[in-house]
């Protein structure tokens, strides 16, 4: 490159190059969208384009996105959006009362009654009380202050928000996030991107994942060396990992917070994804209240959940809310500035929230749709979650723990020494060149675990179970298949 | 001005601060004490309270997270366009509501550039697509028009599983970046446009705020410096505090119509060149909130300006719909650009934004945008791909918007005649708007408004008598705050004060949309001039 001077300034090259960006950029990682996925879209556009493979399609099991899976919209949802769309259909009698009356309700909410007005920052005030009275309701009746509610641009804005306004200081005074390892990686890009340290806490994978207060400490003493730790996230039903946390585990969660003086972030938005016998969903929320005013009245917390998951998975909308609690009046007064610069979350994913909030009710006509269409979702993804572990449990070499919640499956799998060498020498992780190889021989896109973060010498893959029953029997299959030739390949 | 001690002072005579605090961008707001926000309370000992020892010795405070421990960067932002003016609007709103009497009957928020909040219809064919998308059963319903039901098919079927509800991917849905594309194109005469240059996003802030986040970089005097215009739009000095990047301000000049000047763009970058490193330029074109628009010459001296000092050019061009004076024109960056040859179409590093919440659309709840990125480097674009994935993909229904608004329905379809209609009402509507706004407000003494040339505002100067400014500084009030906030308490409307965009010391301005209906904005316009003499008299 040739140097040039005009002007006393050098001349050379780009102004934005590799080497002169922000750094913290360039240490943001994405496994859920990263090579691998760039290469299964290489793939699909190379079928399309004729090229011959040992397959007719690419299976997207890496990301959790259920309408992409083929899973149908909830109708009374879709009809609502519809109408908030295009009002004039308010006319149409093909459209069912409680719909009409629900966007109705909503357009009444919005400037100039159109969803194409911006919303205060905060979100649609009715839309806030509506998530406010739902917390309450699923909470058995503890109270929820609706200014406590944030909408956001889907539960992943919400948290980068949260982690935002947290981290501060210097060298060792810098803020430390806890996080579980493995994690839904959103939470290490955004800690990297906002240059915050990031402790790793080790799930229990003997356990079915479960979290362990002894490592929490572990964790907790081994970063005060290093950092200012002044946050835990949790996610629970768990993501990549499945497990449901028990009501005793998040009363030591919340009683180590409140000790250990951290703020929690509780990521909760698989609530309604729980599968297993004997499993049930306790909010953070519900949990600190019942443990008194000693917990209730002092430990910081913030809770999400996103229309994207669930029975709904409307991933496309971006909708989502975060409740905060006990958070301190000044730093609110902040929060709402904050998200005043973006102007508000897109109004059509309010609405939407709005609406799994407040279903249709026993009484209303579109009541009995809406639970079959519910229940139907739900139940088949139980029975998937129960048939991904049966089957992967069968393979010689797979160990994988009962997907309790949520919408993955996180097997260990146990890769030969031969085929770990080999990664090496192409320079790739070896659970990358595991699921790379399975991309290229049977179409199939998983995320390798080193994404998510694993103990050292484990292999891990996260794979969703979203895929129609059918094709999901299929796929499983082929991974076994896949699993046990690639292990004799490499014997 | 000396005697003004409010956080806004030291926004508008940034330049200077950056050399007076230790020329840091970080460092920037550090030095008085008496600096307050405007938009949080003030400090008190009750948020640093008594600390005492927990049981295991550790430090224990009541709050893990207090205004003394947050991200001190967050404080720094300012967003005045939805600022404490606009939190008091929404508190009188509902006082009025609970029955409480006003000198007025209803608060007329013309803070924001919201055209649907101020009775603007959308556009009937967007709108039928939106909904056909929303609820595909519509499709066998004969009341829609064939070419929304045929653009509603063709977005859907670019849909994962085709619903609205599947991700897209993260740069946005293939065929509405092809489209996007070739909207580019026609927009230019033809100058060639990549689909691969085109990213979908959250609205145009977010694409700006992307953008600025992979140019910052640096330390001390090494720092990233940004120029942006004074006035400016606040997403820019936000976005700036943020990232702790230096704010390099330029001056409009007031008296040639906002225009821009480049000896002015010179004397800011030598100077900011002695605490930073200014690597990107800013412009916004038609301006926010001063409403001029560039002329071609203008752009092309500018793109000399950014060649020549290695600067990445940022265009801001949402209003590139919203022109209304004679002679004016709108010219886009990428097509100057491009008309200047190879040595500069090759080089020179651009990024255009633009939304589906302008213009004559004015869908601001859907947050729709694009940016297209010219001469980008293939590693920094694969690092803005990956920063962007972590967000997933901005919100389909606006993505789906957007590809409308780059391909409307076209002469021969069902829909053509209706939406050049309704285009054409809602920009002549705006038009009209323009002009009134200025006249009325030109016949006020003591209000000097420039020709509202585009865009949503008018940015008239304001004289505010000596007496005003003393008892609004008593109060630790800029004027032009102490004079918006009177406004709204004496009248119901809402303005933004100009301090909250940035102006030159010693002039005061606000921020006004030229939004409402015509029959409203005249109302408003009296409304504002029998204010401003009140307020004149009333301080003389």
């Amino acid at each position: 490159l040739k140097s040039q001077r005009l002007n006393g300034i050098s001349h050379r090259g780009r102004v934005l190059t590799l080497d002169s960006m922000n750094p913290n950029v360039k240490r943001v990682e994405y496994a859920v969208r990263g090579p691998i996925v760039q290469r299964a879209v290489q793939i699909e556009k190379e079928l399309k384009e004729g090229v011959k493979k040992p397959f007719t399609e690419v299976i997207k099991a890496n990301i959790g996105d259920a309408h992409a899976m083929g899973q149908k919209p909830i109708t009374f949802f879709r009809q609502v959006l519809a109408l908030c769309s295009y009002p004039a259909l308010l006319e149409d009698s093909k459209f069912p009362e409680d719909a009409k009356k629900r966007a109705q309700r909503i357009l009444e909410a919005c400037g100039g009654h159109s969803i194409g007005a911006y919303s205060t920052s905060q979100g649609i005030e009715c839309i806030r009380q509506d998530v406010a009275r739902y917390i309450e309701k699923r909470d058995g009746g503890i109270p929820s202050n609706p200014d406590n509610i944030y909408l956001s641009t889907g539960a992943s804005d919400a948290i980068v928000t949260i982690l935002k306004l947290l981290v501060c200081g210097e060298g060792r005074d810098r803020t430390g996030v806890m996080i579980s390892i493995p994690q839904y990686p959103l939470y290490s890009a955004a800690l990297a991107d906002l240059g915050a340290v990031q402790i790793n806490y080790y799930l229990d994978e003997d356990n079915c994942w479960s979290l362990n207060i002894t490592e929490l400490r572990r964790a907790l003493n081994a970063a005060r060396e290093h950092c200012n730790p002044r946050v835990l996230c949790i996610i629970n039903p768990g993501n990549p990992t499945g497990q449901v946390q028990s009501r005793q585990c998040i009363e030591d969660v919340i009683r180590f917070a409140k000790e250990e003086h951290l703020f929690l972030m509780a990521d909760e938005v698989y609530q309604d994804n729980v599968y297993a016998e004997g499993c049930q969903f306790h909010s953070f929320k519900k949990v600190l209240f019942e443990m008194g005013p000693e917990y209730s009245n002092t430990v910081e917390m913030a809770s999400f959940h996103s229309t994207s998951k669930c029975y709904m998975g409307e991933c496309g909308f971006r909708g989502g809310y975060m409740e905060v609690i006990n958070l301190d009046p000044e730093v609110k007064a902040q929060l709402i500035k904050l998200v005043s610069v973006r102007l508000c979350p897109p109004v059509p994913g309010q609405a939407l929230l709005d609406l799994v909030v407040n279903p249709p009710q026993p009484d209303e006509p579109s009541y009995a749709t809406f639970m079959k269409e519910r229940t139907a979702v739900l139940s088949t993804l139980a029975e998937k979650a129960r048939l991904t572990e049966q089957i992967f449990n069968t393979v010689p070499g797979i160990t994988c723990n009962p997907v309790q919640g949520a919408m993955y499956t996180f097997p260990g799998i146990t890769l030969p020494q031969k085929a770990i060498d080999k990664a090496k020498e192409l320079g790739l992780v070896p659970d990358m060149f595991y699921c790379m190889r399975l991309l290229e021989e049977d179409g199939i896109c998983l995320v390798p675990g080193s994404g998510f973060g694993q103990r050292e010498g484990t292999y891990h893959f996260r794979m969703t179970i979203l895929p129609p029953t059918d094709k999901l029997k299929v796929v499983l299959q082929k991974i076994r298949e896949f699993h046990l030739r690639f292990t004799q390949e490499f014997s | 001005m000396q005697v003004l001690s409010s956080r806004n002072v030291r926004l508008l005579s940034r330049g200077r601060n950056e050399v007076l605090a230790g020329r840091s961008g970080t460092q920037r707001h550090g030095g008085d004490p008496r600096t307050r926000s405007l938009t949080c309370p003030p400090m008190s000992s009750s948020s640093s309270p008594g600390r005492k020892m927990s049981e295991n010795g550790i430090m224990s405070r009541a709050k893990v997270l207090t205004i003394d421990t947050m991200n001190p960067t967050v404080k720094k932002v300012e967003y005045a366009v939805r600022g404490p003016i606009v939190q008091r609007a929404v508190e009188l709103e509902r006082e009025l509501s609970e029955g409480m009497k006003k000198p007025f009957a209803e608060v007329i928020k013309a803070n924001i550039g919201d055209a649907h909040a101020m009775g603007q219809q959308p556009i009937t064919f967007f709108r039928q697509v939106l909904a056909l998308c929303s609820y595909p059963e519509l499709l066998s319903d004969s009341t829609f028009p064939e070419d929304a039901k045929s653009r509603a098919c063709r977005i859907l079927q670019s849909c994962g599983g085709n619903s609205m509800g599947a991700y897209s991917a993260s740069q946005g849905i293939d065929s509405v970046r092809q489209d996007v594309a070739r909207y580019i194109e026609r927009r230019d005469g033809g100058v060639a446009c990549d689909p691969d240059n085109i990213y979908l996003t959250t609205g145009a802030s977010d694409g700006i705020v992307t953008m600025l986040k992979l140019l910052v970089c640096g330390e001390g005097t090494t720092r990233t410096g940004v120029m942006i215009p004074i006035p400016q739009y606040p997403l820019y000095s936000a976005a700036l505090a943020e990232l702790g990047a230096v704010q390099i301000d330029y001056f409009l000049n007031e008296e040639k119509c906002w225009s821009l000047d480049i000896t002015e763009l010179q004397r800011a970058v030598n100077e900011a060149r002695q605490y930073c490193n200014p690597r990107a330029l800013c412009i916004i074109n038609p301006g926010n909130p001063t409403g001029q628009v560039q002329s071609r010459q203008c752009i092309e001296d500018v793109i000399r300006f950014a060649a020549k000092e290695r600067l990445f050019l940022m265009a801001d061009e949402v209003y590139q719909d919203n022109v209304y004076a004679e002679g004016c024109q709108f010219h886009s960056f990428k097509k100057v650009l491009f008309e200047m040859g190879p040595e500069y179409a090759e080089t020179v590093e651009l990024a255009s934004f633009h939304s589906t919440s302008k213009c004559y659309m004015g869908e601001c709840g859907f947050r729709g945008g694009y940016m297209e990125i010219i001469n980008m480097d293939d590693e920094v674009k694969d690092q803005l791909t990956k920063l962007l994935s972590v967000r997933l993909c901005p919100p389909v229904p606006g993505q789906a918007l957007m590809d409308l608004v780059v391909n409307p329905p076209q002469p021969g379809e069902p829909s053509y005649g209706s939406f050049i209609k309704e285009r054409t009402a809602t920009l002549s509507a705006l038009a009209e708007k323009a002009k009134l706004t200025e006249q009325v407000l030109n016949t006020v003494q003591g209000i000097s408004c420039n020709p509202v040339q585009g865009a949503m505002y008018s940015f008239p100067r304001i004289t505010i008598p000596e007496k005003a400014v003393k008892e609004a500084t008593e109060k630790g009030q800029q004027p032009d705050m102490f004079y918006c906030m009177k406004m709204l308490e004496e009248t119901g409307i809402c303005l933004v004060p100009g301090s909250g965009f940035g102006q030159k010391d010693g002039t005061y301005h606000f921020r006004m949309t030229i939004l409402p209906p015509t029959d409203k904005l005249k109302i408003l316009l009296n409304k504002v001039k029998e204010f401003h003499q009140r307020f004149t008299q009333q301080y003389s």
